[in-house]
């Protein structure tokens, strides 16, 4: 009879990946709701994470034809403790075990749980991007680590002559030399000993003359072997290996700078936070380390943490210059342009004290654009008023400086544009 | 391989067999002897090696064919628990057409297995020639020698002896027709749409079980046969469609309702998915193809559906037979008997019905019993056990074992097996649950008056055919608005489930057009009407 164990462990498992893939598509709204909120629930710096999605468990029944309450039915149950034929039993209500032997109609009778699952990281960010109708090439550059550094990774046998370690080589050598010649020179130090004694001895006849032949012989045989033993052999060298390992290069500073009086309200802000979001993913794949400093701002400006930034509101007018003044002072005290990337973004929805849009030009150009490299302005509403004109007007001067109107998630995306394009371009 | 169609028979005789010309041998009519007591037990340590594995396949094997167990050649596979997963999520099968619900299945396995809320089975087997076992990478050398015998050679030798296999299934074609399948959905996906081919999928699933012919056996499967067939089917079956809606009405309408009315089908026809196959009027050939495929795989899976209890206690009883005929005969330490056998007690529980645990009864524990029962009516019979099974009663138990695997299925099984020893042992009683009655009646209990009422009742609760509703094709208004109508029969006056309306979505779907189902009491009175009109899923 034919049998085999076949080892079937190696030859892959997510064999249900197109499953997946095929559930994942049919319920693309579920998902699409749940990243909005868990990015609306998040934190700029923890959004790479994977997500629970909760699907309702009705949209995810498959209909069959299947019994219904009611009739005439007979179940036969075990373990009778209690009961002789003609018992009469109250009926029990709904739950209960009974009804089960229809064993059709346990489907939907409790079905209010959720269906949960887990969004794996990819997923996850594969859904926040389509919101943002990302394209494909910039996805992939958010997707990867751009600057690689060569690391030391120990040694190997091969590689070119300029990675050739003498040192680690000749020691080899050495420990391969002694290695393959110990027998020999151990035969040879017994072989001169027992010349010596012969020697000593001073015996001149023919027996000892025959042996001291002898041992001559054999010494000069065995150095011979010795000397036959390859001084450097191709196996002995060593080269130096190196790997090269994806590096963040430095660090940067982000600023994100909101207008939070009155007429920002929840949508806004959301759309606000995608904004930075965005950035802040940007900027994860080019630094090491990236500080965020979040100021809000009405009529005065104030540095703030995430929370406060995103979910406190305020209000009365707005003096958006405010926000600008601070953001320069907290360069100066804190972030050395000179040590620091630079980035800003600022999100309002266009309103500003008419008379201060001129000095918030007049700032950016002079104060925080030169030291910034980068500076993304995005509107979350539509009317063009005075901030809008003025900034503008920078657009044309400034190559480092873009702005956008954005009243859905998909808008955003432009705004980086230039961003992504100039692939590289922040160096250390 | 058209010859094929012929050779086999229901009720055949034992001695002659099909699979490859080999003649099958009855069984002994006793454990044939051991050929030597081994000087020592087999090595037990707790972990599994690839010869461990070995060494006791060959004990088993050779210890089962003691016993006479008729089997297709094994292939064990070692495989790891996210195999496992992937393997339940395409319903056991080791290929499977891809589809949401397979990954929906996948994800909640996985969720409930990383918490800790659910163990994986311990092996899957799969019903193919040779017959494939999957044997979990973390089970222990105990557990490898547990799975092997109960899969490799209890579900083996059920596959390849009970009838309903033998006549529904066909082993050494199954993985290739999976493979042909798998490859010609992801074809149309390719050539129409990731969408078309879900939702057809989805609304061939809603169908699934009524997809099956009960009676008639099916036409072999084979990929070569399969492939050769298609192109000439999918013509020839738009051809039938088209013919058969060309039925213009000829004269004006009323002359119409004095015609007399040819009914269409000119009997009601219970398989839903070969009547949409056939007859639906707007599907596209490959749309054939897949309600087809679905059928025939809906069709694999109906012997099982219908011998859980004794698919699950004939591999249970035969571990059980075979890991203790191998401790006598001094092959097992104890220490693998006590291991196996707590994992053996696990499976074979039976909680009680007051129990929280409780969800019905449990198929292995069961079957498990009803097989040991008998082998104890052949060797030990008491006077009870003779008035009742007065046939083999006394009788040399192997043979009677072997032909109570081959000639029944759950229904009949329990209805001709299920001794009243047992029906004490399990304390069973039966329920009426009428719903025209404000209180629940104790109908029969484990007594001398209840056996035969309990025994009957619970061979019901087996019978697929009264568990799942009966619902045929009526008719189709040929000359009209082609619309399809379904007909439910009640079984004693229970009615549809509510989701019948989603369902009846999804065959309007496949018709094309209106679909009417009635539902009719035992009285010949409609109960209850749904109609859906085709578009609006």
């Amino acid at each position: 009879m034919l049998q085999q164990i076949i080892d079937r462990r190696l030859s892959g498992k997510n064999k249900s990946v197109g499953n997946r893939e095929r559930f994942l598509r049919r319920h693309k709204e579920q998902i699409r709701e749940a990243v909005r909120r868990a990015v609306d629930g998040r934190g700029i710096r923890d959004l790479e994470k994977g997500e629970d999605v909760h699907i309702p468990k009705r949209d995810l029944s498959q209909p069959v034809f299947g019994h219904g309450q009611g009739g005439k039915r007979e179940a036969v149950h075990p373990g009778n403790s209690e009961y002789v034929t003609g018992d009469r039993v109250k009926r029990p209500d709904g739950g209960g075990g009974s009804g089960s032997g229809g064993g059709q109609a346990s489907d939907s009778g409790e079905g209010e749980d959720d269906f949960v699952f887990h969004l794996t990281k990819e997923e996850f960010m594969q859904a926040f991007f389509d919101d943002l109708a990302l394209p494909n090439l910039t996805r992939t550059q958010l997707a990867e680590i751009p600057e690689y550094k060569s690391h030391r990774a120990g040694f190997v046998n091969d590689g070119t002559p300029s990675n050739l370690s003498i040192v680690r080589s000749m020691r080899g050598a050495l420990g391969r030399r002694i290695a393959l010649s110990a027998d020999s020179r151990q035969e040879l130090r017994d072989a001169e000993a027992a010349l010596a004694v012969l020697n000593e001895q001073g015996a001149q006849d023919a027996v000892s003359l025959k042996q001291k032949v002898e041992l001559l012989e054999k010494i000069k045989q065995l150095k011979g072997h010795i000397a036959r033993v390859p001084f450097l052999d191709p196996l002995d060298l060593k080269f130096r290996n190196r790997v090269r390992v994806p590096v963040p290069s430095s660090r940067a500073v982000m600023f994100c700078v909101m207008d939070v009086s009155g007429s920002m309200d929840e949508s806004r802000k959301e759309l606000a936070k995608r904004f930075f979001i965005l950035l802040y993913l940007f900027l994860t794949r080019h630094y090491d380390k990236i500080e965020v400093v979040f100021i809000r701002h009405h009529t005065q400006a104030a540095e703030v943490d995430e929370q406060n930034f995103f979910h406190a509101t305020e209000t009365g007018g707005t003096v958006v210059s405010s926000a600008l003044v601070l953001m320069d002072e907290i360069i100066r005290a804190r972030y050395p342009a000179d040590q620091w990337n630079i980035y800003g973004a600022q999100a309002s929805d266009g309103d500003n004290w008419h008379h201060d849009s001129g000095r918030c030009r007049e700032l950016l150009t002079q104060k925080i654009l030169p030291k910034c490299r980068y500076f993304a302005y995005v509107q979350v509403a539509e009317p063009e008023q005075n901030l809008w004109e003025e900034y503008q007007r920078i657009v044309d001067e400034v190559p480092h400086f873009a702005m956008r109107k954005a009243t859905e998630a998909s808008q955003i995306y432009p705004v980086f544009r230039d961003l992504f394009r100039k692939e590289g371009a922040p160096t250390t | 391989m058209t010859f094929l169609e012929n050779r086999r028979a229901v009720g055949r005789n034992a001695s002659d067999d099909e699979y490859g010309g080999r003649r099958r041998q009855g069984p002994p009519r006793e454990l044939l002897p051991l050929k030597e007591r081994p000087a020592q037990p087999l090595p037990s340590p707790s972990d599994w090696t690839f010869d461990t594995i070995e060494q006791y396949h060959e004990v088993i094997r050779e210890t089962a064919q003691r016993f006479g167990l008729d089997t297709y050649p094994n292939q064990l596979e070692i495989i790891t628990s996210e195999q496992m997963m992937d393997a339940y999520a395409s319903v056991g099968m080791p290929v499977n057409y891809r589809h949401w619900s397979y990954g929906k299945e996948f994800i909640s396995t996985e969720k409930n297995y990383k918490r800790g809320q659910m163990g994986l089975a311990y092996e899957i087997v799969i019903n193919s020639e040779p017959c494939i076992s999957y044997l979990m990478e973390e089970n222990t050398m105990a557990m490898q020698a547990l799975v092997i015998a109960h899969a490799a050679y209890g579900h083996n030798s059920f596959f390849k002896g009970n009838y309903l296999f033998r006549m529904w299934t066909d082993a050494s074609s199954i993985i290739d027709y999976l493979v042909y399948s798998k490859n010609y959905v992801a074809e149309c996906e390719g050539r129409y749409g990731l969408d078309a081919v879900e939702e057809l999928l989805d609304s061939c699933h809603a169908l699934m079980n009524h997809g099956v012919d009960r009676y008639r056996r099916p036409s072999k499967l084979s990929l070569a046969q399969e492939q050769a067939a298609r192109a000439d089917r999918e013509a020839y079956a738009q051809l039938q469609v088209n013919d058969l809606w060309r039925t213009l009405p000829r004269k004006a309408a009323s002359d119409d309702a004095a015609a007399p009315e040819r009914r269409f089908p000119s009997e009601p026809q219970e398989n839903l998915l070969y009547f949409i196959e056939k007859n639906a009027p707007l599907l596209e050939p490959w749309q054939r193809e897949i309600v087809r495929i679905v059928r025939k795989i809906a069709q694999y899976f109906y012997p099982q559906r219908q011998t859980q209890v004794m698919n699950e206690g004939w591999a249970t009883f035969w571990h059980h037979r075979l890991l203790n005929q191998m401790y006598d005969d001094g092959y097992l330490a104890d220490g693998m008997m006590i291991e196996w056998l707590k994992s053996h007690t696990n499976v074979v529980a039976q909680p009680p019905v007051t129990s929280r645990n409780y969800s019905g009864i449990n198929p292995y524990a069961l079957g498990f019993a009803m097989f040991t029962d008998i082998k104890r009516i052949c060797e030990n019979p008491t006077d009870e056990d003779r008035q009742w099974f007065p046939d083999f009663a006394g009788t040399p138990w192997l043979p009677t074992l072997d032909h109570a695997m081959r000639n029944f299925k759950d229904e009949s099984f329990i209805g001709q097996y299920l001794s009243p020893k047992l029906m004490r042992e399990f304390r069973l009683f039966a329920i009426v649950d009428d719903e025209k009655d404000s209180e629940l009646e104790i109908a029969a209990i484990h007594d001398e008056n209840g056996y035969r009422r309990l025994r009957e009742a619970l061979s019901r609760q087996y019978d697929l055919g009264s568990r799942e509703p009966n619902i045929q094709v009526w008719n189709v208004n040929l000359r009209g608005d082609r619309s399809l109508t379904l007909r439910h029969t009640q079984h004693n006056d229970r009615p549809l489930h509510d989701s019948s309306q989603e369902v009846l979505k999804h065959v309007a779907r496949l018709w094309g057009f209106d679909v009417h189902l009635e539902s009719v009491n035992g009285a010949g009175e409609t109960t209850r009407r749904w109609q859906v009109a085709p578009g609006k899923t």
